[in-house]
C-alpha cells in the first residue's frame, strides 16, 4: 500500500480513496515469471528471473540498453520463437498457466498477450483494416461488429475523433504519433488481457509521448500492462511498479515510488541518480 | 595538376558519363534502324520508268521501284568483269524491284547507273498486288468479264476497282466458309472419327453405335457438301473477271481478278492517297493471315500465338515461383541446403535456352506427352496428341526458363519487408500463414510484378527453344477458337521471333523479305514493351498501395 500512498501528495483524497479500493479489489497476479533463463546461441541474456506483475497494474522495467528488458518483455508473448537459437529455461505463469507448455497455441496466447512495439508498425492497409485485422483473423467478417469494435477500439486509443472520417484513408499517411495510438487501437481491439508496450514512445515526440502516456494511464484500468522504457521520469510517471534490470538480471523490483525514493541496492541507486546507465 | 584532376574524381564522372552514352546511342540506333525501315516498308514508293541500255548497246524499258543503291570502285567493278572505261572512278548500280516474277523469273534487278539513259515516273503505272508471284508492275489496257472485253482505255482503271472491290468481297465470304465452317465441320467429322475409333477398341462397336456414327456422319457430310457447293459458286464468281496488263517489255498478261488483293497507281497518289494506303497496308499486316511463304500479307497468327503463348507462361511461372520463393524464404532452415538452392537457380537463370528446349523436347513433349497420348487418347493414335511439340509444352519450357527469375525477384521482396510488420501481425494472434497471406504476400506483390516483367521480356524473346518444343512456320489453325473446347493446347502456333529467323533466312526470295525482317522485329519489340509496360503499370499500382514503411 506504500507505494499509493507516497504519490497521494499530487492528487486529491477522493482519487486515493478510489484508487486504494481498486488496489485491494484487482490485487492478484497476472503474470508470474519463474527462474527465467533465455540463451542466444550460447550466450546467455536472462539470468533466472523471478518476478509478479500485477493484474491492471502498469509495470515497468528499467535498466540501461542491452539489460535484457526487451527480451524479458518478449518472453510474455513468446515473441522470442521468432528467434533462431533461442533457448528458454524456467516458465511464465499467465493466470497460473504455463505459456511455454508444449499444449499451449501460440497464435491464441498472443490475442491474450497483446503487443506494442518500439516503433509504429501499422500496415500498408486503411485505418479501419489495420484495426479490424485481429479481428478478420478470427474469423469475425460481420460488417457491424467490425465497426462497433473498431470504433471502441480507436475511442479507447483517443484516436476517434482524430480520424472518424478518414477511416479509408492508408494508415501510413498518419503522423508517428497517431500510427503508434492506432497501433495501440489494433492491440486493445481483439481484447487482450496483458498489453506489453517496447519503448512505445521513444520514436515520438513529447506532445505524441504526452498523450501515449495519458493513454496508459486509462488503459490500465482494463488491461494489465508493462511497458519497457528507457526514460525514468516515464516510468515513474505511467507506472505503479517499478523493475530494475542490469546485465540480464533483475536487481530490485518494488512499487515505483519506493524504487525511485528508497531503493534497496546500490545498484539501483546509482543508475536513477544517473551516475551510470 | 593532373594528379589533382584525378583525385577530384572528375575522370570518373566522365567515364561513367561516356559509357552511359554509348550504350544510349547503341540502343536509340537499333531501335530507330529498325523503327524506321520496318515502318517505312508500307510506303508506298514511286515506280520508276528507266530506259536502259543492255551491254549490247540495245534500248529496253524497264518498270520498277528503286529499292537501293551500291558504289564499288572501278578497281573492284574490273575484277568482278565488268567493262569500265578509264575515266571512270566508280561504278554505280540500282537495285531495283521489276516483280512480274512469272514473266520475267526474278523480281529484283541490279542495274548500273551509266546504262541509265532516262527515268520518268509516268502517271499511268500501275502496281498489282497479287495472292502468289509477288508484285506485278505495267499499264492496265482491259478489264475483261468471262472473256469478254468490259472496258478498255481510260475508263478501265474505275471499272477494274469497282470489280475488285467486289471480287474481295467474294473472297472474304470464301475465307469465312472455308476457315470458320468447313473448318468447324472437319474439326467435328475429326472427332467423331477418333469416336468412332474409340469405340472400336473399347469393344463397343456394336450396330447401336455404328447407325449413331453413320448418321452423324451423314449430317456433317452434308453440311459440307453444301459448304462445298456454295464454295464452288463463289470460285466460279470470283474467277470470271480478268485484267490484260502490258508489261514494261511490251507483251500482254492476262490476271485473274481472282489472284488481285491490291491494285493501285503510285505515281499518282497524292499525300492523303498515300498514307490512306499506308493505313490499310498496316492494318493488313496486323490482322491477316501471311501469304506467300510468310513473304506478304499480314503476321497476326504469329502475334496472336506470340501473346498466348506468354500469357500462359505467365500464368504458370507465377504461382511456382513464388510458392517455391516463399518456401524458400519463410519456411526452409536457411542453412547450407538452402544455400545450394539458391546457387542452383541463379545457375539455372544462366543455362543456354536452347538446352531448356531440348529438356522440354525430351521430357515435356516425348515422356509426359507420350504418357499423356497412350493414357487419355489411344483412339488418336499413331497421330499424337500432347506427344508433339505444342503450345502447352512451350508455355511449360518457357515457364522453367524464366522461373529463376520470378524465384529471386519474388525473395528479395519478400526479404525486404520489415521485420516489425511480421511481428505486428503475429503480436495480434495471426498464424505464420495468416500473416504471410494477410500482409506479407500483398506487401511483396510488387516484386512479384518485377520478377514477372523480366519473366516476360525474356520469354517473349526467346526462339531457340521453341524451334524445338511448338513454334512452326505455318500454323493451318489458331491455337484460339470456336470449337470446344476453345483453347487448344496441343496445336503448334507461330511465333514472331521465329517469324523473323523464318522469312529472314529461311526465304526463297530474300530481297523481297528483308523490309518484312524489319517490321517484324519492330512489331515484336512494340509486342514486348505492351506486355511489360501493362505489367509495369500494375505493379506501380500496387507499389502505391503497398507502400513500404519508411525507414
Amino acid at each position: 500500500m506504500t507505494a499509493q500512498e507516497m504519490r497521494t501528495h499530487a492528487i486529491d483524497i477522493n482519487s486515493v480513496l478510489s484508487s486504494r479500493a481498486k488496489h485491494q479489489e484487482t490485487n492478484e497476479v497476472s503474470i508470474k515469471v519463474e527462474d527465467l533463463k533465455l540463451f542466444y546461441g550460447q550466450k546467455q541474456a536472462l539470468y533466472g528471473i523471478n518476478m509478479e506483475m500485477p493484474k491492471k497494474k502498469v509495470t515497468a522495467y528499467i535498466g540501461p540498453s542491452g539489460c535484457g528488458k526487451s527480451t524479458l518483455l518478449r518472453c510474455i508473448n513468446r515473441m522470442n520463437d521468432l528467434v533462431d537459437n533461442v533457448t528458454i529455461e524456467g516458465q511464465i505463469l499467465l493466470d497460473n498457466e504455463n505459456i511455454y507448455d508444449k499444449s499451449v497455441n501460440v497464435a491464441a496466447l498472443r490475442r491474450r498477450v497483446g503487443m506494442v512495439f518500439q516503433k509504429p508498425n501499422p500496415f500498408p492497409k486503411s485505418i479501419f483494416e489495420n484495426v479490424a485485422y485481429g479481428l478478420r483473423i478470427q474469423g469475425i467478417n460481420d460488417k457491424r461488429i467490425l465497426e462497433e469494435t473498431v470504433e471502441n477500439a480507436l475511442r479507447g486509443a483517443a484516436l476517434w475523433d482524430e480520424m472518424k472520417d478518414r477511416l479509408n484513408d492508408n494508415a501510413l499517411g498518419m503522423s508517428g504519433g497517431q500510427q503508434q495510438r492506432l497501433v495501440i487501437a489494433r492491440a486493445i481491439a481483439i481484447e487482450p488481457e496483458v498489453l506489453l508496450l517496447d519503448e512505445p514512445a521513444s520514436a515520438l515526440d513529447p506532445i505524441s509521448t504526452l498523450k501515449i502516456e495519458e493513454l496508459i494511464n486509462e488503459l490500465k484500468e482494463k488491461y494489465t500492462i508493462v511497458i519497457v522504457t528507457h526514460n525514468m521520469q516515464q516510468a515513474a510517471r505511467v507506472s505503479d511498479y517499478t523493475a530494475f534490470m542490469y546485465m540480464g538480471e533483475l536487481i530490485e523490483m518494488g512499487t515505483t515510488s519506493e524504487l525511485f525514493t528508497n531503493p534497496k541496492k546500490k545498484q539501483t541507486e546509482d543508475y536513477i541518480t544517473g551516475r551510470y546507465g | 595538376m593532373i594528379k589533382e584532376w584525378f583525385k577530384s574524381g572528375l575522370p570518373w564522372v566522365w567515364l561513367n558519363a561516356a559509357a552511359v552514352s554509348v550504350c544510349l546511342i547503341m540502343i536509340v540506333s537499333v531501335l530507330g534502324l529498325i523503327a524506321v525501315r520496318g515502318a517505312s516498308h508500307f510506303w508506298p514508293a514511286q515506280v520508276v520508268q528507266f530506259a536502259y541500255q543492255d551491254d549490247g548497246g540495245q534500248v529496253q524499258t524497264l518498270i520498277g521501284e528503286h529499292v537501293d543503291s551500291s558504289v564499288t570502285p572501278a578497281v573492284m567493278a574490273r575484277a568482278n568483269g565488268i567493262k569500265m572505261a578509264d575515266n571512270e572512278d566508280t561504278l554505280i548500280q540500282y537495285l531495283v524491284k521489276t516483280g512480274n516474277r512469272d514473266v520475267t523469273g526474278s523480281d529484283f534487278r541490279w542495274i548500273q547507273e551509266r546504262h541509265v539513259k532516262s527515268q520518268q515516273t509516268p502517271d499511268d503505272i500501275m502496281v498489282i498486288e497479287r495472292r502468289e508471284w509477288g508484285n506485278f508492275y505495267g499499264r492496265l489496257t482491259a478489264v475483261k468479264e468471262s472473256g469478254k472485253v468490259i472496258a478498255s482505255g481510260a475508263n478501265a482503271n474505275a471499272i477494274a476497282l469497282q470489280k475488285l472491290d467486289v471480287t474481295l468481297g467474294l473472297f472474304k465470304d470464301i475465307a469465312h466458309i472455308e476457315k470458320k465452317e468447313i473448318g468447324a465441320v472437319n474439326y467435328d467429322l475429326e472427332r467423331l472419327r477418333l469416336k468412332q475409333k474409340k469405340l472400336q477398341l473399347e469393344q463397343q462397336w456394336d450396330a447401336k453405335a455404328q447407325q449413331e456414327v453413320a448418321a452423324e456422319k451423314a449430317a456433317y457430310d452434308k453440311v459440307y457438301n453444301a459448304y462445298q457447293a456454295q464454295l464452288q459458286g463463289l470460285y466460279q464468281k470470283a474467277r470470271q473477271d480478268s485484267l490484260l496488263v502490258k508489261t514494261d517489255s511490251g507483251s500482254e498478261v492476262e490476271i485473274s481478278l481472282a489472284k488481285v488483293v491490291r491494285l493501285y497507281q503510285p505515281n499518282q497518289m497524292g499525300v492523303f492517297a498515300k498514307i490512306g494506303h499506308y493505313g490499310s497496308k498496316v492494318v493488313e499486316f496486323l490482322t491477316e493471315d501471311p501469304r506467300e511463304a510468310n513473304t506478304e500479307g499480314g503476321i497476326f497468327p504469329a502475334i496472336f500465338g506470340t501473346v498466348l503463348m506468354v500469357m500462359m507462361m505467365a500464368v504458370m511461372v507465377t504461382p511456382f515461383g513464388v510458392i517455391a520463393a516463399v518456401y524458400l524464404r519463410e519456411y526452409a532452415k536457411q542453412g547450407f541446403v538452402t544455400r545450394l538452392i539458391r546457387i542452383a537457380v541463379n545457375n539455372l537463370a544462366g543455362v543456354p535456352s536452347i538446352v531448356y528446349g531440348v529438356f522440354g523436347l525430351g521430357f515435356f513433349v516425348y515422356i509426359l506427352g507420350g504418357n499423356i497420348d497412350q493414357l487419355f487418347f489411344p483412339e488418336a493414335a499413331p497421330a499424337p496428341v500432347f506427344g508433339t511439340p505444342g503450345l502447352l509444352w512451350a508455355s511449360i519450357t518457357l515457364a522453367l526458363l524464366t522461373l529463376p527469375v520470378v524465384i529471386v525477384s519474388t525473395e528479395e521482396g519478400l526479404s525486404r519487408i520489415p521485420k516489425s510488420i511480421r511481428e505486428g501481425s503475429l503480436a495480434l494472434g495471426a498464424t505464420k500463414l495468416e500473416t504471410l497471406w494477410l500482409t506479407v504476400l500483398p506487401m511483396a506483390s510488387p516484386a512479384m510484378m518485377t520478377g514477372l516483367i523480366l519473366a516476360v521480356a525474356r520469354a517473349a524473346g526467346e526462339v531457340a527453344p521453341l524451334m524445338l518444343v511448338g513454334v512452326v512456320k505455318m500454323a493451318p489453325t489458331l491455337p484460339l477458337d470456336g470449337n470446344f473446347p476453345f483453347l487448344h493446347l496441343d496445336r503448334k502456333f507461330m511465333h514472331l521471333g521465329f517469324h523473323i529467323y523464318d522469312v529472314g533466312f529461311q526465304s526463297p526470295n530474300v530481297e523481297a523479305a528483308r523490309p518484312l525482317v524489319y517490321a517484324t522485329s519492330l512489331l515484336l519489340v512494340v509486342v514486348i514493351l505492351g506486355l511489360n509496360l501493362s505489367a509495369i503499370l500494375i505493379r506501380n499500382h500496387l507499389r502505391e498501395k503497398y507502400r513500404a514503411l519508411e525507414g
